[in-house]
């Protein structure tokens, strides 16, 4: 008995032991969807293009500012196709061909696509080429033929081509080789076969082209000079007249070029407003007969009468949107107007001819966290009393795009997420006592049930339907979305900064948006023309003595695009999403150094640093002072210059002098600089751990009960340069001219602890740095291979500390705080490996104490997110292993890192366009919580380890009950015929 | 072990039945059968209870060298399964070198137990004691060098390091790029 019951724990730890020594981390079909959401965008909406042919779904195209060309439903909204296409090859424009083909012009006017548009198939692709660069336009005129074949006209690179919708063959070409022309506008009257390209020569001078449609003939050429010169844009007007603006912005210039005249026609903007000041600008749109300019916050939409006659029709102050024409009858042409007032807008469609009546009017309550509209495109449907109805498509200031039709929101997308700048993670609120008793009751049954459910499964009784029940039961899980702290921390808020300048709280759970908040400080304003979100940090994480705060984070934004521009400060709560305050800056944030120090309500100190090289401490507050002047001597920081090649050192040195002055403002010394030399090498690359990773130990066991001790610093800052000349495309460089050189620097005393060449190699440099290691990966041009390098570094210094008595008396310096100031024994391992993908972003796992082994996580070029362990990228991997070495856990020596089709995280999604991968440690240790975006949002569970700590999701209590009742039941019987044994013997 | 067992107890019961007759004072109060007299067996021969007794006590202090020695086969057994079970971390091993340090530990606990029956004011008890003791605690010393050869004991610094927390930095340093 004595040993039987020393074996049961150790069946538990040998059980423990084994698994974690063989992680696999496949997924079985019916986890999907789990522990995991997916979410798809396609980012703000450039152009739309409507396809509501009678047969067939109807549905919208769209080209989006993420590059993305998708098909969208125009009842639900939902994706029926969608391509990304590369950050080189930008979308210039998009129409619909022979109603069955979607076109595209993309890479500046120089790839023309056509796509099937039920599927999203691409049909055929042609290079246009040319003799300069110039604006691209597509024209895809409904009505011309040539030889039965429709044409798509497309200027581009300065040369016209026609080409054909079929195939996607250039039928002619026409350059127009003229040194400075600018194109403006092709237009093709309808119903003519005349091509009319105008444009601008040296600034003031208009040119006009008419061209035989049909063969590329020049007919006409023709040119006027306009002395004061032009402003940019042209307004299509009609078919045969522009409008322009002269180079001040003050004069109004109508040019009409009937019959290959150009005449111009003059009009003061003063002339038609009285208080106009200030330059307008010409909001593009193709109204026949009207066209819209803006000066200061007036729009003005003004009437072309006849010849060169203008008439302001309307001048509004709201904000004001307007969508292109539409032709709708014979004739007739629709727009639509979309302006706001208070919280509501008002659409309105209108006849070009008649602007006074309405074909359409409608108000609108729109959500004040949307923002501005922004663009307007419009649609017609034909009702069932003959009559037209319309729908509107507009986008939002937040990037959202909504559909309107009939007074209501039919359908609406935040496309805004498709564009996330930063992201952090919040806890949710702590559960409140008083949970009903009815629902408890209510879910003991469901619960029971379920497990019941659950039973059957294991026990291969369950039913198809039964098993369905069970799939449908555990995805939609209420536990998982519940808006409360959970026991394992699975459950947090995303804080999502997007590009919009919009904050969205999304839920760990199932992804919803919790929240979302249009920054106030992100809006334009008199003082703040462009506003850029730039970062998010985590400004208060109450924990401990100050739980009844909310935690908040902190928004940086600059006001326009240079350094030197005055920030913005914003602190949002983090579970309602309110803007708590808010402050205009006068001085510019370069650089925001959260401090490891909180004051009482557990806000963090932060260090803002301006272009001056000041140093601003954040909160205001005495405190927030008392604590920085404490530890003020220790605290330093560094800048990366990336063009001159120099990494700095600073130190604090005194309150700042001059007339920013004020006790919180400081001035910095320079300290130390490391200096490239700039013939040989440019920076490409720095990482540094990240800030709130937890190293369980210092020490490291290697086989043969020896130990290592890792040099653990958290001012450890990895640099990455290469030769100039190899700093262009893979592949553009021999590998004799091309190297990488690889610096791990102490940002306090800038020595550089370890420096490694790798000479035929070239960029890009991804990497990422954990505890006392940093892995990266580059392309090895000699082997024609990317590789992956990793580096690790141990404190040789603390090697001797092997007597075990000091040790167990606790008589060490192992743990007493080091200086940066003494100097380290360092020394490194290093080892590089193959690597088949090329890498879009790299992270690694984070768990709560950092016990649990770790996993690099790939953003491959695949938009696929890759776990691969930490331990086929350990430099003391060798071809033999010993035997110690094995049981420690060494993988034989490779020369290429495996990729097992199972340890993809993203199983069989796709995070189109990825950009960053993130990860939060869950409470539970053997758990991070990650999260990848791009232009898709991903998140998901992972163990690296497996779950070592907690049973698995459909671990089945209810089995386990009745194994204990069955256990209970056998131990009262067999005591019972024992006891009567027993009795028996007793009498014989 | 079972044989161990079995030679304790059966040694008591049937000691406890022979010196009970003469001492235990409950013995006087049920009435004594009829022809038998209580003085007689008191004014019996004092040379003879004194043979009687002395040849008691010598098996008794026989008894308890026996006993004393019992552990030694034990350990022989223990050693070999120990050989048996080898030197690599697993459920046997484990098992056997579990055991083989709490048989002693628990027959430690219970020396004053095992020896009680031959308490005798005549037997010499403390040289089996010690006998016992030893040869217990030679069990043990087995038990805890298996445990280190398969490397169970904290001997070496590595376990105790494993767990220490990093050491703190005094200084601090942050920026990067400039955003």
């Amino acid at each position: 008995m004595a040993i039987r019951s020393f074996f049961v724990p150790f069946l538990l730890f040998a059980l423990c032991f084994n698994s974690s020594l063989t992680p696999v981390l496949s997924l079985y079909e019916d986890q999907v969807g789990l522990m995991d959401w997916h979410q798809q965008y396609i980012g703000k909406v450039k152009q739309a293009v409507f396809s509501t042919q009678k047969t067939g779904r109807r549905r919208v195209i769209v080209s989006t500012e993420e590059n993305v060309i998708a098909s969208l439903d125009l009842r639900h909204g939902e994706i029926f196709w969608r391509h990304l296409l590369g950050s080189n090859d930008v979308i210039d424009g998009i129409d619909i061909g022979l109603g069955k083909y979607v076109i595209t012009l993309s890479s500046g006017g120089s790839i023309l696509r056509s796509w099937n548009l039920p599927d999203g198939q691409m049909v055929w692709e042609s290079f246009l080429q040319g003799p300069k660069h110039s604006k691209s336009l597509l024209l895809v005129p409904t009505n011309l033929k040539i030889e039965k074949d429709n044409v798509i006209v497309v200027f581009s690179n300065g040369r016209l081509h026609a080409v054909s919708c079929i195939d996607g063959e250039v039928l002619w070409n026409k350059d127009f080789e003229a040194e400075s022309f600018e194109v403006q506008q092709v237009i093709q009257p309808p119903g003519s076969d005349l091509i009319y390209v105008v444009g601008f020569a040296a600034s003031s001078q208009f040119e006009m082209y008419q061209i035989n449609a049909r063969n590329g003939e020049l007919l006409k050429h023709e040119s006027e000079t306009f002395s004061s010169g032009f402003f940019r844009e042209v307004s299509l007007v009609s078919s045969e007249t522009v409008a322009a603006l002269d180079s001040t912005g003050s004069i109004l210039l109508t040019i009409s070029f009937q019959n290959g005249e150009i005449s111009f026609q003059q009009t003061p903007i003063s002339n038609l407003v009285e208080d106009s000041s200030g330059p307008a600008v010409i909001i593009p749109s193709s109204v026949p007969g009207i066209f819209a300019i803006k000066t200061n916050a007036i729009t003005i939409f003004i009437r072309v009468i006849g010849k060169g006659k203008l008439e302001v029709v309307e001048t509004t102050n709201h904000e004001t949107a307007v969508s292109n024409a539409l032709p709708i009858s014979e004739g007739q042409q629709a727009f639509a107007l979309v302006q706001h007032a208070g919280s509501e807008i008002h659409l309105a469609v209108k006849l070009a001819h008649d602007w006074d009546g309405n074909l359409l009017k409608e108000s609108i309550k729109m959500d004040q966290q949307r923002g501005l509209v922004h663009k307007v495109f419009i649609n017609n449907y034909i009702r069932t009393d003959r009559s037209h109805g319309f729908r509107v498509l507009i986008v939002m200031e937040d990037h959202s795009l909504l559909l309107l039709q009939q007074g209501a929101v039919v359908w609406s997308r935040e496309d805004g997420l498709a564009s996330i700048i930063d992201v952090t993670a919040s806890e949710l609120p702590v559960e409140r006592d008083g949970v009903s008793v009815a629902k408890v009751e209510h879910n003991l049954f469901e619960w029971l049930k379920g497990h019941m459910l659950k039973l059957k499964g294991t026990l291969m009784l369950a039913s198809p339907e039964d098993v369905a029940a069970i799939q449908s039961m555990r995805l939609k899980s209420s536990e998982k979305s519940k808006m409360t702290r959970d026991h394992n921390g699975f459950r947090k808020l995303l804080i999502v900064l997007t590009r919009a300048g919009k904050l969205f709280a999304l839920h760990t759970g199932d992804g919803r948006i919790v929240w979302s908040h249009l920054l106030r400080s992100l809006h334009k304003s008199e003082a703040c023309k462009s506003p850029i979100g730039l970062n998010m940090y985590q400004w208060q994480v109450p924990h401990h003595h100050a739980l009844d705060e909310n935690p908040s984070v902190l928004v940086i934004s600059r006001c326009g695009p240079s350094s030197g521009a005055p920030g913005v400060l914003s602190f949002v709560d983090a579970y309602t999403g309110k803007e708590l305050n808010s402050l205009s800056l006068v001085h510019a944030v370069v650089q925001v150094i959260p401090l490891p120090y909180t004051d009482s309500t557990e806000q963090r100190l932060h260090l803002l640093i301006d272009s001056d090289k000041h140093a601003h401490l954040y909160p205001k507050s005495s405190e927030a002072l008392g604590i920085f002047k404490r530890e003020f001597s220790n605290i330093y920081w560094y800048s990366v210059e990336e063009l001159d090649g120099i990494i700095k050192g600073h130190a604090l040195k005194c309150k700042c002098t001059g007339e920013v002055a004020d006790e919180f403002c400081f001035d910095t010394r320079d300290l130390w600089s490391v200096v490239f030399p700039s013939e040989s090498e440019k920076i490409i690359a720095t990482v540094t751990r990240k800030s709130n990773e937890v190293v369980h130990t210092q020490a490291k066991v290697i086989a043969d009960q020896d130990v290592m001790y890792k040099y653990i610093s958290r001012n450890l800052l990895f640099v990455a340069t290469v030769a100039p000349k190899g700093s262009g495309e893979i592949g553009s460089v021999t590998p004799e001219e091309s190297w990488l050189v690889v610096y791990l620097i102490d940002t306090v005393t800038g020595r550089i602890l370890h420096r490694v060449t790798h000479h035929g190699a070239q960029g890009p440099v991804h990497a990422v740095f954990s505890e006392n290691w940093v892995v990266y990966h580059y392309f090895n041009l000699r082997a024609h291979r990317y590789e992956m390098s990793v580096i690790e570094i141990y404190d040789q210094s603390r090697a001797d500390n092997k007597d075990v008595w000091k040790l167990v008396l606790g008589k060490h310096n192992l743990t007493s705080p080091i200086s940066l100031f003494s100097r380290p024994e360092v020394i490194t391992k290093s080892q590089s490996y193959f690597f088949t993908h090329s890498v879009k972003a790299i992270a690694v796992t984070s768990t709560a104490k950092g016990i649990t082994s770790k996993q690099l996580l790939i953003g491959t070029i695949g938009d696929q997110v890759l776990a691969l362990d930490k331990r086929f990228l350990d430099p003391r991997r060798s071809v033999n292993p010993t035997q110690a070495e094995k049981e420690e856990g060494i993988i034989p020596l490779t020369d290429s890192l495996p990729i097992i089709p199972q340890s993809y995280v993203t199983h069989a999604l796709r995070v189109e366009g990825l950009r960053g991968i993130l990860t939060v440690p869950a409470k539970l240790e053997s758990t991070t919580l990650v999260f990848a975006h791009g232009v898709d949002l991903f998140f998901t569970q992972l163990a690296p380890s497996r779950t070592y700590d907690s049973l698995t999701e459909d671990f089945s209590y209810a089995l386990l009950l009745l194994t204990i009742v069955a256990l209970v039941a056998a131990i009262f019987v067999t005591w019972r015929l024992s006891e009567r044994k027993e009795l028996q013997d007793k009498w014989r | 072990m079972e044989k161990g067992k079995g030679v304790m107890g059966s040694g008591r019961r049937w000691a406890v039945d022979f010196s009970d007759n003469s001492t235990a004072p409950s013995s006087r109060d049920i009435p004594d059968p009829p022809g038998f007299t209580r003085a007689s067996v008191d004014q019996d021969d004092s040379t003879v209870s004194r043979q009687k007794k002395d040849a008691e006590s010598n098996w008794k202090a026989q008894k308890a060298w026996e006993v004393a020695q019992a552990p030694f086969k034990n350990l022989l057994m223990m050693g070999f399964m120990m050989w048996m079970a080898g030197n690599t971390v697993h459920l046997f091993s484990i098992g056997i070198t579990f055991s083989a340090l709490w048989q002693p530990i628990s027959a430690l606990q219970g020396v004053g137990k095992v020896f009680d029956p031959y308490k005798d004011s005549k037997v010499e008890l403390l040289g089996p004691k010690l006998l016992f003791i030893a040869l217990n605690l030679g069990g043990l010393a087995l038990g805890v060098w298996k445990l280190n050869t398969l490397g169970l004991l904290p001997t070496h610094a590595s376990d105790w390091v494993s767990s220490l927390p990093p050491a703190q930095e005094v200084e601090y340093s942050g920026g990067g790029i400039p955003l």
